[in-house]
């Protein structure tokens, strides 16, 4: 790896737990239903999480503990079939039922595969019922999308057509752009997983080559392997970098002529250099501290630093996979300060010694940094936006000029005393 | 188990960390996992605060289950403590801490701090928000002045000084809260009563060690203070006031209760009821459109109750629905309802809230953010009386509830979704001009009419075509249909159901123009 200094920390964290993923996943495929057996806090985080912003009646609910749900196990498995089985009464187009554990639900030790095993007897395959947890005791906020797509693997299909599987939640718009340019490369069997229906699963088998949209698919990652797949090394498609050489590694392992992925990616990447500049004039020089919460924050500060000109003070990451983030680490400039997990007071001390112009981090803390004159961005905005792809690489860089943009109108006396 | 989409109250944590964060020079440590931090969004989202909430969470992690949980807790307090040295420490667990039984509060307790530690112990699986925010309260209050002598002291008659009192209540996520104060504090001013201590909001537990100073507490809002009120009546002998003073007959009554309470002569203008522009605009002819509206009801307890009141006694509302999802108010909201005719709705599933709407078809509905939810969903205008709210319900501006400047609050926040006055009248005038289509809404541009008609035309076709394969259900048909859509739309889902029953009971396969007015003539004889 490069010269990045490792570091770890523990202590109070400011993170999302794998719950929170439920908030994309739903909008992702709206035929499934994530029902969490849970507490009330569970619902609340996730309400609180989804700002009460979605209109329609949602694609989630809790099954909320109570007390005499504690007394007795065998209880609980009762009440949740009668609550799923209500919830499937009212809502008979939900065709894939997820049952999410929480921390509660693994401290009382619910057996949730039991329940989705004995429901799925029961359902006849009207439903698929899969379990998984999003618990903030084991899982922090995105590996809960690690969770849900690593309990669909064993419904996979085998198959032996030579294929190219995207894998990990993008934005409709992205994903259909970035197979037109796979298309155009020549890889004309691209399918994604997750779907976008939950009964669509792509199959797959020897002749599959999994490229990983996100970096935080550990566990999807591995499963996928053990039935067979490829995984194809690269660093993540943000960025023109990133995005270029992660179209390239899937190209290389497809045997594509190097001449023609230049020819098809030499304009987009010309293109999008252009678009970029305005925005590297924004962020160049400016400091960046990242706060640990999506698992974004690696590729992001390879990105706003190679290609956007930061100096990165800091890069926390909830937890650190090295062969998943191995590209990308050796991307990163020297010397960069990488720290895994998190003691929130003394991250937040270290910000304020650095003085940094932008900080990435969760909701909860945004306002409070603000308050201290430190713009900021929402961590959580990396996994809601189309930001995927050499396109756009210039709306990704968009997202932290903005709040340096916005500062200087507010507050032109800082601007001429800079 | 019980199944929830959305829910009006956090568990009752979420109410301790209302209590903490309202106050200074406090500190609260939380038992809990990674995730139960989400908890800070909703004061540094919701409310704007430039501030963290002064919370130390253990953040325990399932690797650390197996080993001792007890020393991380401790670890906690001490750095807690260490840091941020507050004046007072909260101890605490959310719900799955409660399970594994580390008693955070006897370690710390044990841990020889000079400062007071105050055990909260909030059971997380039977109770929720409000209750935890109560309880906080009532700890704090009571481990703080627990070795108060409570001697019967001087009156302010006695001592010769202005008499006072403590405002107690309001929190951060409370409705309007922070504005309510100050108004109170200004009518208060005005009568020549004292405040001697805000709490929670504002205070310092050196604040709360002066309570005992007040004469009288006044009880703000009692889902959070009235078991303190109730305590600190029994062991300190301070008498609290009981009306809210929401509205304006409440703000009167709430004047005479505590001039009453105080000893005090009752000033005249108590009785003039010009304090608040609500009466007068209430009784301006632009208001006349106003009579018999519709509404629908439904919050917390107090703003809920208060809401019917004022609908009904201030600005000539019809009161269709009344609840609340407090069930610890229950027993104060069914009779409001019953005074009104209506059995009063105690639930905390918002989709039986949205069902009552639809069945009892409002012209406008008073809730919660669910409600501005399913009310938009139905086309129904509707003003946010209560929490659970969003962040376009924490205004910059100067928007109290409470006394004479929150009446003349209300009166515009509850009217304004409305059609207005003379624009109501026209429209009703000429409504077969083309201009005037139906479902014209003011310029509020809210959904309005619009999207409840195209409901309607949905369920126009979809009841035609069924008509004709059941024997039960009349048909309409094109005369009746016509004279149905002159009716105004925000009543023409009630008109079309009334129509139908009568036309079942009346034995009529058919539902034409005479169908029609027979149906309005036997309802309303």
């Amino acid at each position: 790896m490069s010269g990045a200094t490792l570091l770890k920390e523990s202590g109070p964290r400011e993170v999302f737990c794998g719950l929170t993923s439920i908030v994309w996943l739903h909008r992702r495929m709206p035929d499934a239903f994530f029902l969490v057996v849970g507490s009330r806090t569970c619902a609340h985080l996730i309400q609180s999480a989804a700002g009460v912003m979605i209109f329609a009646e949602p694609r989630f609910g809790t099954a909320i503990l109570e007390e005499r749900d504690l007394a007795g196990l065998a209880d609980a498995h009762d009440e949740l079939n009668r609550v799923v089985k209500n919830l499937l009464a009212r809502r008979p187009e939900i065709k894939t039922l997820f049952l999410v554990g929480s921390c509660p639900s693994e401290v009382i030790k619910i057996d949730l595969s039991r329940v989705a095993e004995n429901l799925n007897i029961e359902l006849k395959g009207q439903v698929t019922v899969l379990n998984y947890s999003g618990s903030g005791i084991e899982t922090t906020f995105t590996q809960g999308e690690d969770g849900a797509l690593k309990a669909l693997i064993p419904l996979m299909p085998k198959s032996n057509q030579k294929k190219l599987l995207l894998v990990g939640t993008l934005a409709n718009a992205v994903e259909d752009r970035l197979i037109s340019i796979f298309n155009r490369l020549g890889i004309d069997n691209v399918e994604s997983f997750p779907p976008r229906q939950s009964t669509e699963l792509p199959s797959i088998g020897p002749d599959t080559k999994v490229l990983l949209t996100q970096p935080y698919l550990t566990d999807t990652a591995r499963e996928l392997k053990n039935k067979g797949a490829e995984i194809i090394e690269a660093p993540f498609p943000l960025g023109v970098t990133g995005s270029t050489l992660w179209i390239q590694a899937a190209a290389n392992s497809f045997g594509i002529e190097k001449i023609l992925v230049d020819s098809i990616l030499n304009p987009l990447i010309s293109r999008a250099k252009q678009a970029l500049l305005p925005h590297v004039e924004k962020l160049s020089g400016k400091k960046l501290f990242l706060l640990p919460e999506s698992q974004l924050e690696i590729p992001l500060a390879r990105f706003l630093s190679n290609e956007c000109g930061m100096k990165i003070v800091e890069i926390g990451t909830p937890y650190l996979n090295r062969d998943l983030m191995k590209a990308e680490i050796d991307l990163l400039p020297p010397d960069c300060r990488i720290v895994e997990g998190q003691h929130v007071e003394k991250q937040l001390d270290r910000v304020r010694d650095s003085s940094p112009d932008l900080v990435v981090c969760g909701m909860g803390l945004a306002n409070p940094l603000e308050a201290e004159g430190i713009s900021t961005k929402w961590s959580i905005e990396m996994v809601f936006s189309p930001i995927h792809g050499i396109d756009q690489a210039s709306d990704l860089a968009e997202l932290f000029s903005r709040p340096l943009r916005r500062h200087d109108i507010l507050n032109p006396k800082t601007l001429t005393s800079n | 188990m019980e199944l929830t989409l959305w829910t009006y109250e956090g568990p009752p944590h979420i109410g301790a960390m209302r209590i903490a964060t309202s106050m200074k020079k406090l500190h609260y440590v939380l038992h809990a996992p990674q995730g139960d931090t989400y908890a800070d969004l909703l004061f540094t989202m919701i409310e704007r605060r430039g501030s963290r909430p002064p919370v130390t969470y253990t953040t325990f992690q399932a690797r650390d289950l197996g080993g001792d949980t007890a020393e991380l807790v401790k670890g906690h307090i001490k750095e807690a403590v260490d840091r941020f040295n507050p004046e007072a420490l909260l101890v605490g667990e959310s719900c799955t801490a409660e399970l594994i039984q580390d008693q955070p509060g006897s370690l710390a307790k044990g841990m020889g701090f000079d400062i007071p530690i105050v055990s909260l112990e909030l059971p997380a699986y039977s109770k929720k928000e409000n209750w935890g925010g109560s309880e906080t309260f009532y700890q704090i209050v009571r481990n703080l002045l627990k070795d108060h002598s409570g001697e019967s002291k001087e009156t302010w008659q006695e001592e010769k000084r202005r008499p006072r009192v403590n405002l107690l209540g309001p929190t951060l996520l409370g409705f309007r809260c922070r504005d309510d104060i100050l108004e109170i504090q200004k009518l208060l001013g005005q009568h020549g009563i004292d405040v001697n201590v805000v709490a929670p909001l504002g205070a310092s537990p050196a604040d709360i060690m002066r309570m005992p100073d007040a004469d009288v507490n006044v009880c703000l809002y009692p889902e959070i203070a009235e078991s303190t009120c109730i305590w600190l009546e029994r062991n300190l002998n301070i008498p609290f006031t009981k009306t809210v003073p929401l509205g304006v007959g409440a703000t009167q009554d709430f004047l005479r209760e505590l001039h009453e309470v105080l000893g005090m002569e009752i000033p005249k203008s108590v009785n003039e009821s010009n304090n608040s522009k609500l009466t007068w605009y209430s009784n301006s002819v632009d208001s006349n459109y106003l009579t018999g509206k519709r509404v629908f009801i439904f919050g917390d307890g107090t703003h809920a109750l208060a809401a019917a009141r004022i609908a009904n006694e201030e600005l000539g509302f019809k009161v269709v629905g009344l609840g609340t999802y407090s069930r610890e108010m229950a027993r104060k909201v069914r009779p409001a309802a019953k005074a009104l005719g209506l059995e009063a709705l105690i639930t905390n599933d918002y989709l039986e809230v949205e069902e009552a709407i639809k069945e009892t078809s409002p012209e406008l509905v008073l809730g919660t953010q669910m409600e501005r939810h399913s009310a938009k969903r139905l086309g129904i205008p509707c003003a946010v009386i209560s929490t659970p709210m969003h962040v376009q319900d924490v205004p910059a501006r100067y928007s109290p509830q409470m006394g004479w400047e929150g009446a003349n609050v209300i009166f515009d926040d509850w009217v304004h979704p409305l059609m207005m006055g003379l624009e109501e009248h026209l429209i009703g005038m000429f409504k077969h001009d083309f201009e005037f289509v139906d479902g014209h809404q003011s310029h509020l541009g809210h959904l309005g009419g619009k999207g409840n008609q195209n409901v309607n035309q949905e369920v126009k076709t979809k009841i035609s075509s069924d008509a004709t394969t059941s024997n039960a259900d009349p048909i309409w048909t094109h005369e009746g249909e016509r004279e149905l859509s002159k009716i105004p739309f925000f009543v023409r889902g009630k008109v079309r159901r009334n129509t139908e029953n009568y036309a079942r009971q009346a034995g009529c396969r058919e539902i034409n123009e005479e169908t029609l007015y027979d149906a309005k003539a036997h309802y309303k004889a």
